[in-house]
């Protein structure tokens, strides 16, 4: 009876950190739909009618625009350097490599506060102009590790033998990496830039410190809730970004969590 | 080692092969010579340089010195996608994300073999290894038997010069083990290929080649047939590590009897004649099944261990136990490993 009592108590249990979590994000989304525009629960009634004008406002468009453009930019950029990056610290058995490989990890866990100052000096230091490309560079720098922590680890997991059989059986180079080595990390590479993805979408600190005049739509956000006007249209954003983010996610955990490997096409 | 004139190049050719990792010598300038079609093992416990070797000949390492030649021609320097071998890896290295026939026709497809001649090739080789109807599984969704039989077809099919398996039967239970071995034995007849295999289990070396080389410390010990090898060890560490050793000094030479050729005596009984005979005690009597083996203390101080089919009446073998025997065998069935100039004690 006492199994069957701690069972109860540990599922409520679970329950209750889930709504501890989850009230806010479902409290954002039904702001979203209140009809008046101030926020007090509860709320009088449900409407759509702040979709339009939040669709609609030249402001918040320029800024998903932008938004869009960085995260794409930034995933792009990881992309291809977390990749490689991984790559070499896998292969390579050179003195130090750990500590490279610490280096490389460490943006994602220093303050976002303290990577924004640092690129903000350096950026003014070296006279560049803040714009669509600083925040680009700021995102890029956390958006590496994501890709990269995630591709090293499934290289790291891969059978080494499989390299050598390919070759065995007459693949050069080239021919190991496209057939072996780029379908079976494939999954885990998306996996990475969905996070990657996710992360920049959402971001704000480094933005703040490395965007110039523009806007992203977190910083967009961050404005609006300042000045306190507009909350309706903001709760329409967030929650639009709730679900931007959520998905790549979402996609990325199924990816990597299956442990699967990506089917590549027939052989023959 | 030049045989006169030989109508066919050997299939594999080793001279003077050195390879070491730092101070670790893994193979300490090898030579060997591997005839075509021929089942060629290398036999050695685990350190003694058989899987370096068999890397080496593969393409895998670069000796630091020596040539490795296939079919008469100089390979040292090529990387393994230019070399005519395929290997049977220990832990198979099948792709996880082709299927059975994918992994199967992989070799054929890198080489741009036509699809309907490819065809033809993966389903021989399927039917070969008898996991015809396995084609689309995938790796994961076989047993370690069938993992196993994939491996070996996947190399098998390139029709390669020399073979390489790296104790392909390693991860598999006894039973599983002891038909893969029949298997195997029959493929390579089938298929006339020259096999070289990498094994520690003695017994598997000696009923599956055609010869064997027994490694330790990076060195050949003794290369031979495996009658030869079992028969007439060239050293002790030979005699020691394929089966049961029985060394003895007498008058100066150091020699070998093996179990199976040690008769005991029943009490009373007469020794046979032209056999030499020493009594001892029995120490411990073990029970394998199919025979019974017992461990003497001969009265002049060493152990001997002697075996006897269970023929007949089973349950007296325990009696032995503390019992003073005699030992008798003909001097036909030692052997000699080296003379000492010391005078008997």
């Amino acid at each position: 009876m006492e199994g069957f009592l701690a069972r109860i108590l540990l599922r409520l249990w679970v329950i209750l950190i889930l709504l501890f979590l989850f009230i806010p994000l479902v409290l954002i989304f039904v702001y979203a739909f209140n009809t008046s525009n101030i926020e007090s629960w509860p709320i009088p009634g449900l409407t759509f009618k702040w979709f339009l004008p939040t669709w609609n406002d030249p402001d918040i468009r320029r800024s998903l625009g932008l938004s869009l453009q960085v995260a794409l930019g930034a995933t792009a950029l990881a992309l291809v350097l977390g990749s490689l990056a991984a790559f070499a610290i896998h292969r390579m058995t050179w003195f130090g490599k750990e500590v490279v490989s610490l280096m490389f990890v460490l943006p994602l866990a220093l303050p976002g506060i303290v990577t924004g100052i640092a690129l903000y000096s350096a950026f003014s230091f070296s006279n560049v102009t803040l714009s669509i490309l600083t925040i680009i560079v700021g995102h890029t720098t956390f958006c590496i590790v994501v890709v990269y922590n995630n591709v090293l680890a499934r290289l790291r997991r891969t059978q080494g033998s499989l390299v050598e059989a390919a070759m065995d059986l007459g693949a050069n180079g080239f021919q190991v990496l496209r057939d072996i080595t780029l379908p079976l990390i494939s999954t885990a590479v998306v996996a990475g830039a969905m996070l990657a993805f996710a992360l920049s979408f959402d971001e704000v600190i480094v933005t703040t410190f490395t965007a110039g005049a523009q806007n992203t739509l977190p910083l967009w956000i961050f404005g609006a809730i300042r000045l306190g006007q507009r909350l309706p249209e903001v709760n329409v954003v967030v929650s639009f970004v709730i679900l931007v983010t959520i998905v790549p996610v979402l996609i990325a955990a199924r990816l990597t969590g299956g442990g699967g490997t990506a089917r590549v096409p027939a052989a023959r | 080692m030049t045989a006169g004139e030989q109508p066919k190049k050997p299939a594999l050719r080793l001279q003077g092969v050195k390879k070491s990792y730092g101070p670790v010598v893994a193979a300490a300038g090898i030579d060997l010579v591997v005839e075509e079609g021929e089942f060629f093992t290398l036999l050695g416990p685990s350190g003694s340089g058989k899987t370096t070797l068999l890397r080496l000949i593969a393409g895998f390492e670069r000796p630091d010195a020596g040539t490795i030649e296939l079919g008469g021609r100089d390979v040292t320097a090529l990387p393994p996608y230019m070399r005519q071998t395929n290997t049977v890896f220990q832990d198979y290295a099948l792709f996880p994300h082709m299927s059975v026939g994918q992994n199967i026709g992989y070799g054929l497809r890198i080489r741009h073999v036509p699809g309907p001649e490819r065809r033809k090739r993966i389903d021989r080789a399927l039917a070969m290894v008898r996991l015809t109807e396995l084609e689309n599984r995938r790796p994961n969704q076989l047993s370690g038997g069938q993992r196993q039989r994939v491996a070996l077809a996947r190399a098998v099919i390139n029709e390669p010069q020399v073979l390489l398996l790296d104790e392909p039967l390693g991860a598999l239970d006894l039973k599983l083990r002891q038909e893969m071995q029949i298997e195997l034995k029959q493929i390579q007849k089938e298929v006339g290929i020259t096999f070289v295999y990498v094994t520690h289990d003695q017994e598997e070396a000696l009923t599956m080649s055609d010869r064997l080389a027994v490694m330790t410390n990076g060195q050949i010990e003794q290369i031979g047939s495996p009658v030869d090898v079992y028969e007439r060890p060239a050293s002790e560490f030979v005699a020691g590590f394929i089966g049961i050793s029985n060394v003895l000094l007498r008058d100066g030479v150091r020699f070998v009897v093996r179990p199976e050729k040690i008769r005991m005596l029943a009490e009373g009984e007469p020794a046979p004649s032209g056999t030499t005979v020493e009594a001892g005690q029995v120490e411990e009597v073990i029970y394998v099944g199919m025979s019974t083996r017992y461990v003497v203390r001969l009265d002049r101080g060493e152990q001997l261990v002697a075996v006897r089919q269970n023929m007949d009446a089973i349950g007296d073998a325990q009696k032995f136990e503390g019992r003073p025997v005699r030992l008798a065998w003909t001097p036909d069935n030692t052997f000699v490993l080296d003379k000492r100039e010391v005078g008997s004690p």
